[in-house]
């Protein structure tokens, strides 16, 4: 015992001078070039959510984006290169303002977590002098007429949500859709873009409800007794559908939805069968490891923002470590070049569009606690990349950058 | 080669050697299934199976061929098992998660990938104690080791890297930028290549050791198939150094690679998600591992066809096959 406790004293002084000759290793390029970069998390006051399951953190999204910042220092200790990450949670009237100070501060990539129109004024206040990465917006006129030459998308558009979801649910043959949408702008908006995808896809929306948002608590005791009564009241004396589609970005009402419908049919969309980015129980292609680093780093799940963020970030991490410049106009054509390629545990490389500067990437489809699917689903073929048939292809798109 | 580790083994009295030649014992990790399968190569049937840990994935065994080494990566250790009798005799301190390792030529130490934790962890096969922890970049997967055991090679999935680790100092003294989620690493016999391969870049690259840089990357395209399909992970090469076999996942093929020209010459149709492979000692078969067909393939090497196709565990994953 006591000569193996020996062994182990000696290995880990070993081991320590080890930790310490690896990290002093000189790197690769004489200079360090320091990369400093900024999350911007643009707070917006908003009713409580129908769940407390989505109160969100007060580190949301910038969680992802210091993981990112120590996988990017990994290969930068030895590609020669620092990374640092300023994180700003700021009131929208004030982004316009911080951008431009940070800019200033020589931060040339900064992370939007912010609604389109704090975006595009950021945007158009640091112009050049900066890669403005949008990790939160998915509105399709940013991807379209309201593109902008420096602002890249690392969130999904809306369209790509939605035709991720119109190609399972085509997959699954159940073709015939009841829509019911918010009163929101946002609501109509994610409408609209299930209208676009069932027709892109060729399902047929059978029958259109709208949920008024009447205001008032989002949560009180014993709400459920209400939801029972109320829901199934509401979706009554619908014409035969397959699936009904819930387009609720406000988070009104889509949560009460499944279980209470009249009819006893899937409930996909906001609630239900879900579009989204990331979810906890990911863990195909190796995102268990992403999970536990997550995990361990904020004692909570990771939540689509922090994946989004960390993306983000992710992406300049490997721009920078092949370039090795922090230029924005040499990162931007590198960007939107042939070589950029990142693993983003969706199990193929996610690229970016050179037509809108949007990240080509997988949706995954997740239900109760597990994934269901992932889409694009493989029977949609495209000449280019599967990845395509999901949001807003070449031949469709508005942007001129 | 059979000759003289028969003439080693009888010096020490062993009596192993009563096996005809030829006839060798193949051991496949079942991830899923949480257990080992054993297969003859003489009838390329399942003898056996038994339980192998929580999450078993990666796969050696010994140079004498006597003990048995598993990665249990839910179970945070390496079980090592009897060959003989095919019971655990004991387990060694791994680190947290290990996932892929590697023996060096002499038979010890053994150099293991901490996925979870960002090291590799150097463990003492006879005294069963940890040796050294190395610090190597995100995701350790891949290990290859040198054949004069001076250099193990560590790929880190997220960090894209290949870190050249001195087996003396345990220092990395080199680092290779691949591409996108390198998964494997494999030296030459005769030390003068290092295959890494990257699993989302979609390529393999031909690294020169010494000079630390990749001389040539090898792309893979099959007519009709989606490229993001084509997705590189094991990398084996004969001794003479002139076949190459790469697993590329769930394009559901093994290419065959010219060793002089590093140029893909075939694609080999196995089963669902190949990762992993081994060859035979004698190098007359390959074996791959089909994760999501949950069969493993034997390829004969000599006319380069897959000959057959056999059932194992659920999501097999690693494969490694006795020396005698």
């Amino acid at each position: 015992m006591r000569g193996t406790a020996k062994t182990i004293i000696c290995a880990f002084a070993l081991a320590a001078v080890a930790i310490m000759s690896a990290s002093v290793r000189p790197a690769l390029s004489a200079d360090i070039l320091a990369v400093k970069a900024a999350v911007i998390r643009v707070d917006v006051q908003k009713p409580l959510p129908i769940s407390r399951l989505d109160l969100p953190p007060d580190d949301l999204g910038f969680v992802g984006g210091q993981l990112a910042t120590a996988d990017n220092q990994t290969t930068g200790r030895f590609t020669g290169q620092a990374f640092e990450t300023i994180d700003l949670a700021v009131a929208s009237d004030q982004a316009v303002a911080e951008a431009q100070r940070l800019v200033a501060e020589g931060v040339h990539y900064i992370v939007m977590a912010a609604e389109a129109d704090t975006l595009l004024a950021v945007a158009d206040a640091v112009g050049d002098s900066a890669v403005v990465v949008n990790a939160q917006a998915m509105d399709d006129r940013l991807r379209n007429d309201g593109c902008r030459a420096n602002v890249l998308h690392v969130a999904p558009s809306r369209a790509m949500v939605t035709d991720a979801l119109a190609q399972f649910l085509m997959w699954k043959k159940w073709r015939e859709w009841a829509l019911v949408h918010g009163s929101h702008p946002e609501d109509l908006l994610l409408a609209e873009a299930y209208r676009r995808a069932a027709k892109k896809f060729g399902a047929k929306i059978v029958e259109e409800r709208v949920f008024e948002d009447t205001g008032g608590a989002r949560r009180t005791d014993s709400g459920h007794v209400l939801v029972q009564k109320q829901m199934p009241v509401f979706t009554q004396r619908m014409d035969d559908y397959d699936v009904l589609v819930a387009a609720d970005e406000a988070d009104v009402f889509a949560a009460y939805l499944p279980y209470q419908t009249w009819d006893p049919r899937p409930v996909a969309g906001s609630a239900g069968l879900r579009p989204t980015t990331f979810h906890p129980a990911h863990e195909a292609w190796g995102a268990t490891q992403f999970q536990r680093r997550f995990e361990k780093e904020s004692n909570r799940y990771a939540r689509p923002l922090d994946y989004q963020v960390w993306l983000a970030l992710r992406v300049l991490g490997e721009v920078v470590t092949r370039t090795n410049s922090y230029d924005p106009a040499v990162m931007r054509d590198y960007l939107l070049g042939p070589n950029f390629e990142l693993a983003a545990f969706k199990g193929v490389k996610v690229t970016f569009r050179p037509w809108n500067g949007q990240l080509r990437q997988p949706v995954l489809l997740v239900g109760d606690k597990v994934l269901v699917s992932v889409s694009p689903q493989k029977e949609y073929l495209h000449k280019v990349s599967r990845l395509d048939t999901l949001g807003f292809d070449e031949p469709e798109s508005t942007c001129v950058r | 080669m059979i000759r003289s580790t028969c003439a080693a083994l009888i010096a020490f009295g062993a009596l192993a050697c009563a096996q005809t030649a030829g006839a060798y014992t193949v051991y496949v990790t079942n991830e899923k299934g949480n257990t080992i399968t054993v297969l003859d190569s003489e009838t390329w049937e399942v003898t056996t199976t038994i339980p192998g840990g929580q999450r078993p994935r990666g796969i050696t065994i010994s140079h004498d061929g006597k003990e048995l080494y598993v990665c249990a990566s839910d179970d945070d250790t390496v079980r090592v098992f009897d060959t003989a009798t095919l019971k655990q005799t004991h387990t060694l301190p791994s680190g947290p998660d290990p996932e892929l390792f590697i023996l060096h030529p002499s038979g010890n130490p053994l150099y293991i990938a901490n996925e979870d934790d960002n090291i590799v962890t150097v463990v003492d096969v006879e005294k069963h104690t940890m040796i050294a922890e190395v610090p190597v970049g995100v995701e350790p997967e891949g290990m290859g080791i040198s054949p004069d055991g001076k250099v193990v090679v560590n790929t880190s999935e997220t960090t894209n890297m290949a870190h050249f680790i001195n087996t003396e100092t345990y220092e990395i003294f080199q680092n290779v930028l691949v591409d996108q989620r390198p998964r494997f690493a494999q030296f030459t016999a005769d030390g003068s290549k290092l295959y890494v391969s990257a699993e989302i870049g979609g390529t393999v690259s031909v690294i020169d050791p010494a000079a630390g840089t990749i001389t040539k990357k090898i792309s893979f395209e099959v007519p009709g198939m989606a490229p993001e399909a084509l997705q590189p992970v094991g990398v084996r090469v004969t001794s003479d150094g002139k076949k190459v076999f790469v697993a590329l996942g769930p394009a559901n093929r093994v290419a065959v690679i010219d060793g002089d020209t590093d140029e893909v010459v075939e694609y080999l149709l196995v089963g669902q998600r190949v990762w992993q492979m081994a060859f035979t000692p004698d190098e007359k078969f390959l074996i791959t591992t089909n994760g999501n067909s949950n069969d493993v393939s034997i390829i004969d090497v000599e006319s380069v066809k897959v000959i057959k196709s056999v059932q194992v565990g659920e999501q097999p994953w690693g494969v490694a096959v006795s020396p005698n």
